[in-house]
């Protein structure tokens, strides 16, 4: 490990009612992975942002090589050597790989000479590309690629990888490891973001633990437990979901020959997929984002109608049949997308707890709302869930990720369903929310609802399900028990690497 | 009826020039729509400078003051536009709609003194050799130099949108604003300037009406010229040559039903007269069955957050 590359002291930033960042300080060497740790809104987002050059410290100072550094733009940080991949992917879907590269470059060569380079670097780096595609068409971990070599072809010495994996299979993490091994040994060093703390373990030198935006501490995260750096995030010890072991019981869910094209642009159609749900287990399927998890959900909710007897619920035909009619008949589902999709965030939590609850809860009476029930409802989900907001009146949007997410989870598993479908339940989390959302499932489970849940969290599937599947280009997996599956079989069933290969070192 | 009397060579010569102030107005406001924001004043700002070129041109005596003055009264109208959805953040729809009938108004006032007035007429440029040519010459070769003004404006904005810098980063601003605003790319100056170029295109395209097309000055004699810009901008799937193919088909279909018409053809006027709009759109709605679609921001309004 070489010299010291970035030091930042007492970096702050406040915006109106938050403080992001309270006086953090810490400093990456050459040639170090360097990981940054924190619940949601710990802020990590905004240091990275400030090291980028995107947003402006309200105080403190960082240097680079020594020499003082304050990006007043991205271009700015970028020509000092740092560079950055975006959690959610700052790609542009209509443009080709080529120009999409071109973009995050300051004086990109001409069109077929970036074509060349591109096709030189991601095939050293084991990371194959065709410039000339479009990206709206590639996977999930193509698109990252795309993102990685776009930073490559700049030379950074600071690479800032903002949860890199979270939309990766097991064997694309691998290689993507591969080559960020290969970038630390030419002396790069990466910040490196992630929830998923045995990841951590295995690739960072030293970790920076943030809460409420300060520096709570550091570590070496190979010498330290996952459970350990989870509670320096939390600040507090809690409790692990636990099974109560149970036994499934007969089939209630069952899908079979499930094929539907996909309503978007860009979306992915579903082929020919089967399934059964029995009451009392939890049914995981797993799959790289964008491989037909939205498309599934839909299907099940009834948002997208299908085949009549594709979808039978205990033995009735209910492809054809409306959300609404499906809640009523005891199939409830929860979509990913907090903000827009499951909650509509300027109404509020009465008024959300309404739309999906007003048949089972009986919250009409003759087409008239009944307001006190209603709220008694919310105030019920914000109890039983420990929703963190003043009260049931309180808009969806002011609530935080993970507060809202234990609302919609809630709003659902309170309405007693019998089939319940969730999509991404844990997605930007933290680490005590996410595991009382699993106990929840897990407790539904226990009393005789089938739970399917998908997700991309590995690790959640693997903790709750009894058995597991994986969608991989719309076409779900053969089923199999959960229990003793191998991470590598687990890749292979999610498609395997995708055409990557490992750097050639 | 006298349908020999349509000559086809004074009908695709006129129908240049029929198609010239819509292809100007639907190029800028193609610039606009590809860098993600949609304008609905383009009639406004098309019969502002409308008037503002004609008044420039009778009080200069200079029809190409006229179009200078016509596409500055557009920009700036267009500013307005932009303060009010790139500053303050207002919505879009509302804003361009406020836009139109603010510019239909402003127009109507500035004209007062200008009604009846003959503006001075634009030469149309001699080219040798090339009028010469039978047939040929005078459909291509005979016109105002605007018309031409129109063509080398689509030809610059579509090699400017495949081939430069430049119009890569107006298509990033338009197709996904955060991501181009995190790669640190100036969002609301590209689209400002965006406007802006929409603006002044429209104000050409409302001069040419005034000043070559009519050429006289009477309130609201645009008539919708705008709204059918707008239109073919979508139905041209956003692309510079589908445009100039729509706006002929348009000046084409209106300039043929006007000959029809004169021919008294047993076809109601009316029939005739709607007939150009439903052409165009069911030509234009079936070329954009393909995979085209909107720039992905489009409308949306762009809010930095930190």
């Amino acid at each position: 490990m070489g010299a010291e590359l970035l030091n930042i002291s007492g970096l702050s930033k406040a915006y109106p009612g938050v403080i992001a960042n309270d006086t953090v300080s810490f400093s990456i060497r050459e040639g170090e992975v360097h990981a940054l740790l924190g619940e949601n809104g710990a802020g990590k987002s905004t240091l990275v942002k400030m090291i980028y050059g995107l947003v402006k410290p309200d105080s403190g100072t960082m240097a680079l090589r020594g020499q003082p550094f304050a990006p007043s733009e991205p271009r700015a940080a970028r020509a000092s050597g740092v560079a950055m991949v975006f959690q959610h992917f700052s790609l542009f879907d209509a443009l080709s790989v080529a120009e999409n590269v071109a973009l995050g470059m300051e004086t990109p060569p001409r069109m077929r000479d970036l074509a060349h380079r591109i096709r030189e670097v991601s095939e050293s780096y084991g990371l194959p590309l065709d410039p000339y595609r479009i990206v709206g068409d590639l996977s999930a971990g193509e698109r990252q690629r795309v993102e990685i070599i776009r930073c490559l072809l700049q030379d950074p010495r600071l690479l800032i990888m903002d949860e890199p994996t979270s939309v990766l299979t097991p064997q694309e993490v691998e290689i993507l490891f591969a080559t960020l091994r290969k970038l630390t040994s030419e002396g790069v060093a990466i910040l490196y973001i992630s929830h998923k703390l045995d990841e951590i373990r295995t690739l960072c030198d030293h970790a920076t633990i943030l809460r409420l935006g300060r520096n709570v501490g550091t570590c070496v995260p190979s010498e330290t437990t996952a459970r350990e750096m989870a509670e320096m995030m939390v600040g507090s010890a809690f409790e692990q979901p636990e099974s109560a072991g149970r036994d499934p019981g007969q089939v209630t869910l069952d899908v079979t020959g499930l094929s539907l094209a996909s309503p978007g642009a860009f979306g992915t159609s579903l082929r020919n997929i089967h399934f059964t749900v029995r009451k009392g287990e939890i049914l995981g399927i797993g799959g790289v984002a964008g491989n037909g998890q939205d498309e599934l959900l839909a299907a099940l909710s009834g948002e997208i109608r299908s085949q009549a007897d594709a979808i039978t619920l205990d033995g009735r035909p209910i492809g054809r049949h409306g959300p609404a009619e499906r809640r009523a008949m005891g199939l409830l589902t929860a979509p990913e997308e907090r903000l827009g999709h499951a909650a509509a965030p300027d109404m509020t939590l009465t008024e959300n707890a309404l739309m999906t609850a007003a048949q089972r809860e009986g919250l009409v009476r003759h087409g008239f709302l009944r307001w006190a029930a209603a709220e008694g409802f919310a105030r019920r989900i914000i109890e039983a869930f420990d929703v963190r907001t003043p009260g049931p009146d309180n808009a969806a949007r002011s609530l935080s990720g993970g507060n809202l997410q234990k609302f919609v989870i809630g709003r659902e598993v309170l309405q007693r369903p019998d089939v319940l479908v969730v999509n991404q339940p844990t997605w930007g989390v933290d680490a005590a929310a996410a595991a009382a959302i699993r106990q929840a499932l897990l407790d539904l489970a226990a009393n005789g609802t089938a739970v399917l849940c998908i997700s991309q969290d590995l690790d959640e599937l693997m903790e709750i399900s009894d058995r597991f599947g994986a969608l991989n280009e719309g076409r779900l997996s053969e089923i199999r028990p959960a229990r003793g599956l191998t991470v590598e079989e687990i890749g292979l069933m999610m498609g395997g690497a995708h055409g990557m290969e490992v750097a050639h070192v | 009826m006298d349908l020999a009397s349509i000559s086809p060579v004074l009908l695709l010569a006129s129908l240049m020039v029929a198609a010239t102030p819509i292809l100007l107005a639907a190029l800028g406001e193609l610039v606009v729509e590809r860098s993600g924001v949609l304008n609905l004043g383009v009639e406004g700002m098309m019969i502002t400078g409308a008037i503002c070129g004609f008044a420039a041109a009778v009080e200069t005596g200079s029809p190409f003051a006229g179009f200078v003055a016509a596409a500055l009264g557009g920009a700036v109208l267009s500013l307005l536009f932009a303060g009010l959805t790139q500053v303050a953040l207002a919505n879009q729809v509302a804003s361009g709609l406020a836009l139109t009938l603010f510019g239909l108004g402003l127009s109507a006032l500035m004209g007062q003194g200008y009604v009846g007035v003959k503006p001075p007429p634009t030469p149309r440029l001699d080219i040798p050799v090339l009028g010469d040519i039978p047939i040929l010459g005078p459909i291509l070769f005979g016109h105002d130099v605007m018309v031409y003004v129109g063509l080398g404006l689509c030809a610059a904005i579509w090699a400017m949108l495949k081939y430069t810098r430049a119009g890569l980063v107006l298509r990033a601003v338009g197709e996904n604003h955060d991501a181009a605003h995190a790669l640190g790319y100036k969002v609301v100056r590209v689209r400002v300037m965006a406007i802006l170029f929409g603006g002044a295109c429209a104000g050409l395209g409302g001069a040419y009406i005034s000043l070559i097309r009519v050429p006289q000055w009477t309130e609201g004699m645009t008539a919708g010229a705008g709204w059918i810009a707008l239109a073919l901008v979508v139905f041209a799937s956003w692309k510079a040559g589908r445009v100039l193919l729509g706006a002929w088909l348009f000046g084409g279909v209106t300039v043929l039903q006007l000959n029809l018409q004169a021919a008294g053809v047993a076809i109601p006027v009316e029939y005739l007269s709607m007939s150009p709009y439903l052409i165009t759109i069911l030509v234009l709605v079936i070329m954009s069955a393909d995979r085209s679609r909107a720039p992905g921001s489009l409308g949306r309004i762009f809010h930095a957050t930190g």
